[in-house]
């Protein structure tokens, strides 16, 4: 005998899910799942148009991470043109993503999940917001907006505008830099350094008060895949797959990111229209595919990383690495990895302020169509992002697929969630708190499902118990 | 000598105007400063009046007429702007955009487009018909050029600037009412075109995002509708070249017959 528990929407995540715990005949959590309840079908109307106009047509996937959707899609653009962007242009895309993960995960931190982790995850529902947040802690929210604010400024002047930015373009960038949008990043770089660093503090000032929600939320044993290069530092634009187990040893070195396909797999799933991607080689012919479980995204990042390549970040690292004793296993760590990151970009940043390089008026090769497949692949904030492109003679695309970070996660973020169930729903009653921490699990993972952001708070939630014969035995609603 | 044009005075909008014999409303309301919106209308073209953009109401007529084709007459007296001419055109935008893939946000033209710009003047804030949403092939077989019918209004500037201007002929219009489409070489794939000059006037012209240079990323493409005017002007004007008795060729001067 089974009940369901529905807990539906989820809440200050991007976009719309639900989730479903199921109890076993003793009321004990037996299992839950997440699930994502929209379909869009990108991939489904890319098809028929030209290659070039696929990094603007893509971005709009997404409004929180359109950068990372132009770069990928770019990346297979050049791909497919056979060129090689002149080194501003990868330089300008390089900083373009960099502006991307702060602005990105700014949101995450400051906005969607200070309230809960300020506030408590028992605060008053009401208050327990961003809106909240600037009433208890002034300080940091205004920092936080500030911070994603220097984020969005980067992606304006490198790409013209702070959301669904035309200007990263197959070949490179479509307009170089000015001295004085150079000259305004430069001007506020020290702040966002400023305030990565205090926003690093304070988690780690709190972070002591989460040791049961370390231990629940996400806490197990998985792969880990991403970008990294061949000097061992954080990577998030070029650069190889690899993929690690959860005690850091090499499990596939130096991928070429277009043969993708031979090593994961994509599994659809009956009660979500988010597909599960997972690592082929660690699922048997009819095994499970939650045995190929990868965790993508800033932890994996962090854990495939020997270091962060700037002085601050690395400090921050080894800190990281002390608290946890190397491999960050939990996803709680993904709060703690996004500052480290949040403050490695803006170190990047500082240090290219000075390289002549970002002004150089070369920024774009131009071709034709050379080749009728090509894969581009980039960090976006939430994990690793695959577009994967085949044309015809003409470049008018015939066949598109592209994985997405979220959809990496999702095993996790179930596994997640059945873990969470497990440490806190015991019985019939599900405490508001207890609602609340199976989302904040779901939000560790900053899963962005679309292009909305509930970013208010308290949305309304529905919570269903349904008995073995599928009627409901009580509802409870949160307005 | 001058050319001598018979006046003929007009009202449009309470502003009494000198217009020429032989004149449209259209001219003549742009002689003056007055603006009415146009799409199909290009100076240096025929008239077409395909899209009744720039319908004016003229005293004494009860149905709105298109100021494009409708020549002036004398004491004729033109309202452009009331609010069942406004009314009509936002219906004609809408129209038009439900018939065929107008996404302007994904759109190459974006920024750049015609369509676009009336839509804005018109306030057009939600199209209230069905979109069609109909199934149009992209054609990007041409080496320098892309036509996507998806963003096309049928307008025509590229049927007539390619024939009256360039003198090749690649376009053309098939079918009719609302399956009314354009093809290039009777309905040849435009790569395969023998009489494309490779010239790009039609994309000078287009007054949406239907047809763009190659490699076009979203918002990149630039239109150039004046171009038309220019050239026209200048052949009349011999700009270019000193008219000469008897025409001869740069490379007969230089002793080669070819």
């Amino acid at each position: 005998m089974h009940d369901l528990v529905t807990i539906d929407p989820v809440t200050r995540i991007e976009g719309h899910a639900k989730i479903t715990i199921r109890l076993d005949e003793d009321g004990k959590v037996d299992d839950a799942r997440f699930h994502v309840t929209e379909f869009r079908g990108f991939e489904e109307f890319c098809r028929g148009r030209p290659v070039f106009e696929m990094p603007s047509l893509t971005a709009r996937t997404c409004g929180i991470c359109p950068v990372s959707h132009l770069l990928a899609s770019a990346k297979a653009g050049d791909a497919i043109m056979g060129v090689q962007p002149p080194p501003a242009g990868v330089a300008l895309r390089t900083l373009a993503n960099l502006g991307q993960i702060i602005q990105s995960h700014a949101l995450s931190f400051f906005h969607l999940s200070a309230p809960d982790l300020l506030l408590g995850m028992a605060a008053d529902p009401s208050i327990r917001n961003v809106f909240g947040l600037m009433a208890a802690e002034p300080d940091i929210a205004r920092r936080g907006i500030r911070l994603r604010s220097f984020g969005q400024s980067i992606i304006e002047a490198i790409a013209g505008r702070k959301v669904h930015a035309p200007g990263i373009v197959p070949g490179g960038i479509a307009h170089p830099m000015t001295v004085e949008t150079r000259d305004d990043i430069a001007a506020r770089v020290a702040e966002a350094k400023e305030t990565s660093v205090v926003a690093l503090e304070l988690y780690l000032s709190i972070a002591d008060r989460f040791a049961r929600e370390i231990d629940a939320f996400g806490s197990f044993p998985s792969l880990f895949l991403g970008l990294a290069n061949d000097e061992g530092t954080w990577e998030h634009h070029d650069g190889h797959l690899k993929v690690i187990d959860a005690t850091g040893a090499i499990v596939a070195d130096r991928i070429d990111p277009a043969e993708y396909r031979d090593f994961l797999g994509e599994a659809t799933n009956s009660d979500s229209y988010l597909k599960s991607p997972y690592w082929k080689a660690r699922v048997a012919a009819d095994g499970p595919v939650a045995d190929g479980i990868y965790r993508v995204g800033p932890l994996a990042r962090l854990n495939l990383a020997e270091t962060m390549g700037t002085p601050l970040a690395d400090e921050a690292l080894t800190v990281l690495r002390d608290r946890v004793g190397g491999m960050a296993t939990s996803s709680f760590h993904y709060h703690h990895a996004r500052l480290i990151e949040i403050l490695a970009c803006t170190e990047r940043i500082e240090s290219m302020m000075s390289d002549p390089l970002l002004m150089d008026s070369r920024v774009r090769a131009v071709a034709g169509i050379n080749r009728s497949r090509a894969v581009g692949v980039s960090e976006a904030p939430r994990g690793t992002l695959f577009h994967d492109y085949e044309v015809d003679d003409d470049g008018v695309l015939t066949d598109v697929n592209m994985i997405i970070a979220t959809g990496q996660n999702n095993l996790g973020m179930n596994a997640t969630v059945t873990q969470i169930a497990r440490e806190w729903v015991t019985g019939p009653v599900i405490e508001e708190s207890t609602l609340n921490r199976i989302e904040a699990g779901i939000r560790a993972y900053d899963p962005c499902l679309s292009c909305s952001t509930h970013a208010l708070g308290a949305m309304p939630m529905v919570v269903t118990m349904i008995d073995a014969g599928g009627q409901p035995i009580c509802s409870v609603t949160r307005d | 000598m001058p050319e001598v044009r018979r006046s003929i005075a007009i009202t449009i909008d309470d502003t009494e105007i000198d217009a020429y014999e032989g004149e449209s409303i259209l001219q003549a309301a742009r002689r003056f400063g007055i603006k009415i919106p146009s799409m199909c209308y290009l100076e240096g073209l025929s008239v077409w009046g395909a899209c009744r953009i720039c319908v004016v109401e003229v005293a004494g007529q009860h149905q709105p007429r298109p100021a494009c084709a409708t020549l002036v007459v004398e004491d004729m007296e033109v309202r452009t702007n009331t609010a069942r001419l406004q009314s009509h055109r936002r219906t004609i935008l809408e129209l038009l955009f439900a018939e065929g893939n107008h996404v302007c946000a994904v759109c190459v033209s974006n920024g750049n487009c015609e369509l676009q710009d009336r839509a804005v003047e018109a306030g057009m804030d939600h199209v209230r018909f069905d979109y069609r949403n109909p199934l149009r092939p992209v054609d990007a077989t041409h080496p320098k050029y892309v036509f996507d019918p998806n963003r096309c209004i049928v307008c025509t500037r590229c049927v007539r600037v390619c024939d009256e201007i360039e003198g090749a002929h690649v376009w053309d219009v098939a079918s009719r009412g609302h399956q009314a489409h354009l093809v290039t070489e009777l309905g040849q794939p435009w790569g395969r075109s023998s009489s494309c000059t490779w010239c790009g006037k039609c994309v000078a012209s287009c007054p949406t995002g239907a047809l763009f240079y190659q490699g076009s990323a979203v918002g990149e493409s630039v239109h150039a509708p004046d171009l038309v005017a220019r050239l026209v002007a200048a052949r009349r004007d011999h700009e270019w070249f000193p008219p000469v008795e008897s025409p001869t060729s740069p490379n007969e001067q230089n002793g080669d017959d070819r």
